[in-house]
């Protein structure tokens, strides 16, 4: 018996389980895929008095078409990034990045907002949000608000949720006309958390000259995914290519400020996050079309 | 709410039930409670793999799900690949064939994970097997020879 003890509740209705959590609040965590909660309980690492298991809850389990783009429930799981045609047709960088996401045993639990509500910064969904502008659906006991994706992460494996709110929808819009995306992570194994990663986003006008749109953001590389405003300015109206990439990249590995650990030092994630911004961004050219 | 609970659920096809702590782990319920001591535990938070088991025939960790959780579910664990006569399954028989293992302990979750693979797609590129099996530690075999073993199954299979 691994976990220590607590009391187990499955409610039935999302009105159950929100009052569990008003009654509880910070003694109690929230049990959806359990991919990040089931390893710290088995370790200790945490040890909530009560546990909220929102599996048996009707509803939450839909992915929606939205604005464009579509909308993920608090218990859809992570295989349907790669499972679903409506992620495929309107944001397939979300299809793409799906793979990085552990491994097909654990997406078959993981949900895509427990990830993002677990906010690991060397995590892909966290990233992929803040680089979509997701919005994030928080319902408590006086109702739903929705929060941005520049004021859901606040720092390492902290959220602006309160404990008595549910991560109940995540709403990804449509990219961005003329919108192209990539997805780059290093990691020591496939389907470790990665070392860095990045997100890009690039627009260019239809000559295909010169750059008129630009995302970055970067993961792993700080207490929260990273968006590199500074490096996402200097491409708006330089030509795409390998040298405008180049002095973007420079701008990132410069603009992070990541943690020295176990698994990397600082220095060699600022030079991966460069590197792969570089990469990524000649491999969405590639994608509209450059060479 | 209740800190034990009685669990009725399906494995391998027969029907079984028991009580278990909420705390308890879905693969200590298995091991534990209704004697299906095939799964493995290994690093107990989804890492390594060897606990892998299939819960409405998607592979899972069975340390990273709560017995209580099961509830109602269909399970299928390794002792559901042979037959009742001792007949292997062609994935076992591959397995042994090209030396897919060699102390054994985290075959049965490369079994399960080679089983819903399969399943779904007979047709699966060496790639798609590779994505699918980085989900499992084997410290024996170097992973050569369970490439192998997967892709002589997945040839009998489709009756080649």
């Amino acid at each position: 018996m691994k976990p220590a003890r607590f009391d187990y509740y499955d409610p039935r209705s999302l009105e159950e389980a929100l009052e569990l959590l008003q009654k509880h609040q910070a003694d109690s965590k929230i049990l959806a895929g359990g991919q990040s909660l089931m390893p710290l309980l088995n370790m200790r690492l945490a040890r909530p008095k009560v546990i909220v298991d929102i599996n048996r809850i009707d509803g939450l389990n839909s992915v929606k078409s939205w604005n464009g783009g579509i909308s993920i429930g608090a218990r859809v799981n992570q295989r349907a990034l790669e499972r679903e045609k409506q992620v495929a047709e309107r944001l397939p960088i979300l299809r793409e990045a799906a793979q990085h996401i552990g491994h097909p045993q654990i997406r078959s639990r993981g949900t895509v907002c427990g990830s993002l509500a677990h906010a690991d910064p060397a995590a892909e969904l966290p990233a992929l949000a803040l680089a979509l502008d997701a919005e994030f659906v928080a319902t408590g006991p006086k109702g739903a608000r929705t929060i941005p994706s520049d004021s859901f992460f606040v720092s390492y494996f902290t959220t602006s949720l309160e404990p008595n709110e549910i991560l109940t929808e995540v709403r990804f819009p449509g990219s961005p006309k003329g919108m192209a995306w990539s997805f780059l992570e290093i990691s020591r194994r496939h389907g470790d958390f990665a070392l860095a990663g990045v997100v890009a986003g690039l627009a260019v006008d239809p000559g295909r000259r010169s750059i008129t749109g630009a995302r970055l953001v970067c993961f792993g590389v700080g207490p929260t995914p990273v968006r590199v405003k500074e490096a996402e300015e200097a491409l708006i109206g330089q030509p795409a290519g390998e040298k405008s990439f180049h002095a973007a990249a420079e701008i990132v590995s410069r603009g992070v400020d990541p943690d020295n650990d176990v698994h990397a030092s600082a220095d060699y994630r600022r030079s991966v996050a460069g590197t792969l911004v570089r990469r990524a961004l000649l491999q969405v050219w590639q994608k509209l079309g450059g060479k | 709410m209740a800190t034990t609970r009685a669990i009725k659920l399906r494995v391998n096809g027969a029907d079984y039930e028991g009580t278990a702590e909420a705390r308890k782990t879905l693969v200590d319920f298995l091991r534990e409670d209704l004697g299906l001591c095939g799964t493995n535990i290994g690093c107990e938070h989804g890492v390594c793999g060897a606990c892998t088991i299939l819960m409405n025939g998607e592979t899972v960790r069975s340390c990273l799900m709560l017995a209580v959780q099961a509830e109602g579910a269909e399970l299928m664990t390794v002792e559901g690949l042979a037959k009742a006569t001792g007949e292997l399954h062609p994935i076992q028989e591959a397995y042994r064939e090209k030396h897919g293992l060699q102390c054994g302990f985290c075959t049965p979750g490369f079994l399960m994970t080679t089983y819903e693979l399969l399943q779904k797609n007979p047709d699966a590129t060496v790639d798609e097997m590779k994505e699918w099996l980085s989900g499992h530690l084997c410290r024996c075999t170097g992973y050569q020879d369970i490439l192998e073993s997967v892709k002589l199954a997945a040839s009998r299979l489709r009756g080649e």
